[in-house]
């Protein structure tokens, strides 16, 4: 079973060097332990473009699908066996990165 | 066998099986809905046809046979989708549960899925009452008044989010068990006392389905978790509670207050059966949690044959190892009324005054400070807390004694 964990900004600032160290410590125990599958930091918002192509030509629009505080930063993809491991893990993920992180199964 | 007589039959079948149907379909099935609904029919089954065919020797057997034959259908008849019924499985768990002395009993596994941290409060007592009691959806709306559609779609998407996020159908390892089984207490107190207090401007003061519903399940987890304190804590304090229930509201509607209760109206067996857990848990010599000495508080109160007879500094002590383990403020509230009888009314109003910040919402915060003004001769003062707790009160017994309290005042 896998999950995605997001991970939420909720404010402009970048990941600190101590937060940077704590997440490769983290990444190295879920490669360690068999439950890595992906993972990446994005850039923000403003660096974001929408595409709609549902109509008869593409629609290009620059910045983010919806403007708000709060938003992805970056996440991880990761496999376990049920919610609770994955909330587990989701929670050393948190204290790892110092952010929120939402955590949604893959159907 | 009458008709009285199978109805009976049937109404004891579905309290004592329904979770036991519901459970060991889950497992069966690897799926909440299913196994509902499959119970539901069952039962269904059973008032369609004991009447005519008797009831069976083993109730219980012929029930999850029958509903084991429903979900068979039911699979069969959406066997297109078997093959996605299949991976959609829930993840059940084959490892027996861990700490010592627990019964592996496939009811524990339904109850701690129903109670996941993963699902919001409200989610979790509806789907409490739907899969472990056995309450229809309507039941539950009009428990919780909201319209049964909202409460139906509630616990669909709860069980969507089951099955999507795969919430496990087990009991939790014995590092999370303590947590977990703190989880499930906290839903299970919310469902009585939303029957002890219930709100709402047309409510009955006193909803004694939802405070039953309540007590039945605790004393269910009891038989699952003998061992744990705080359950049989939470179940004393139930008892204990409920047993003043009909002292508590008078003829008129209105509530009456612990010292002005007929303490010969109150229930001696749950009196008693209260008294013996809380005995029990004193010979345990553990240190007590939240729920065992609020149970104790509630005995020291219901030994007094008489309200001038409680032993007031024994509540207070209970109190002091209270805050210890729960600061929320209603909790230092509640032990400024039991110091007001040891050092009187003033020091009890100073301690109470420190709480406003907490507290300026919470209806009885202004009621205690409208009954401490009162005994220290500020009239004016108490009528004003007074109004403002009729304001915020939405318990239409306490709102009639809240209201004469004030006129009383002269």
């Amino acid at each position: 079973m896998r999950y995605l964990l997001s991970v939420i900004n909720d404010s402009d600032s970048q990941a600190t060097p101590e937060e940077d160290a704590a997440i490769d410590v983290f990444n190295d125990r879920l490669q360690a332990e068999g439950q890595w599958v992906f993972a990446g930091g994005l850039g923000g918002p403003a660096s974001a473009t929408v595409i709609d192509n549902r109509g008869e030509e593409a629609i290009v629009t620059d910045g983010p699908f919806v403007e708000s505080k709060e938003y992805l930063v970056g996440f991880w993809i990761i496999e376990a066996p049920d919610l609770d491991v994955a909330l587990k893990l989701a929670a050393d993920g948190s204290k790892a990165c110092n952010r929120k992180v939402e955590v949604r199964p893959f159907l | 066998m009458s008709a009285v007589d199978v109805r009976e039959a049937i109404t004891r079948a579905h309290r004592e099986e329904w979770a036991r149907v519901v459970a060991s379909l889950t497992k069966r099935f690897g799926d909440l809905d299913i196994a509902e609904e499959a119970a539901a029919e069952a039962f269904a089954t059973a008032v369609e046809r004991w009447p005519a065919d008797g009831v069976p020797p083993n109730p219980g057997a012929w029930l999850t046979t029958t509903a084991n034959r429903k979900a068979i259908d039911r699979i069969r008849r959406e066997s297109k989708r078997e093959d996605k019924q299949k991976e959609a499985q829930m993840f059940y768990d084959d490892e027996p549960p861990e700490p010592p002395g627990a019964i592996d009993d496939e009811r524990l596994r339904l109850i701690f899925t129903c109670c996941h941290p993963a699902l919001a409060m409200e989610t979790r007592v509806a789907l409490t009452l739907r899969m472990v009691a056995g309450l229809t959806v309507a039941e539950i709306a009009r428990a919780f008044l909201v319209q049964e559609s909202a409460m139906g779609r509630r616990i669909t998407r709860a069980k969507t989010k089951i099955k999507e996020a795969r919430i496990p159908y087990r009991v939790p390892a014995a590092e999370d068990l303590p947590g977990r089984v703190s989880g499930v207490l906290t839903v299970l107190f919310l469902v009585f006392n939303e029957g002890y207090l219930a709100t709402g401007p047309d409510t009955d003061p006193v909803r004694h389905d939802l405070t039953a519903e309540a007590i039945r399940l605790t004393r269910l987890i009891r038989t699952l978790l003998p061992g744990d304190g705080e359950v049989a804590g939470l179940l004393a304090l139930m008892l204990l509670i409920e047993a003043r229930r009909t002292a508590r509201v008078s003829a008129s509607g209105e509530l009456v207050p612990l010292g002005e209760q007929d303490r010969a109206a109150w229930d001696a067996a749950l009196v008693a059966e209260g008294h013996r857990l809380v005995r029990e848990r004193l010979a345990a010599r553990v240190a007590p949690g939240r729920y065992q000495l609020l149970a104790a508080i509630n005995a020291v109160h219901t030994s007094a044959r008489d309200a001038r007879d409680t032993d007031w500094s024994q509540i207070v002590a209970l109190y002091d190892q209270l805050v210890h383990v729960d600061r929320s403020p209603i909790v230092a509230l509640n032990r400024a009324i039991a110091v007001a009888e040891v050092d009187g009314p003033e020091v009890a109003l100073a301690a109470v005054d420190r709480l406003e910040n907490a507290l300026a919402g919470y209806h009885p915060y202004h009621a205690t400070r409208a009954e401490l003004l009162r005994r220290l001769g500020r009239s004016q003062q108490s009528r004003a807390a007074y109004d403002r707790a009729i304001e915020l009160a939405g318990n239409t017994a306490e709102t009639a004694h809240l209201t004469r309290r004030r006129d009383q005042l002269g």
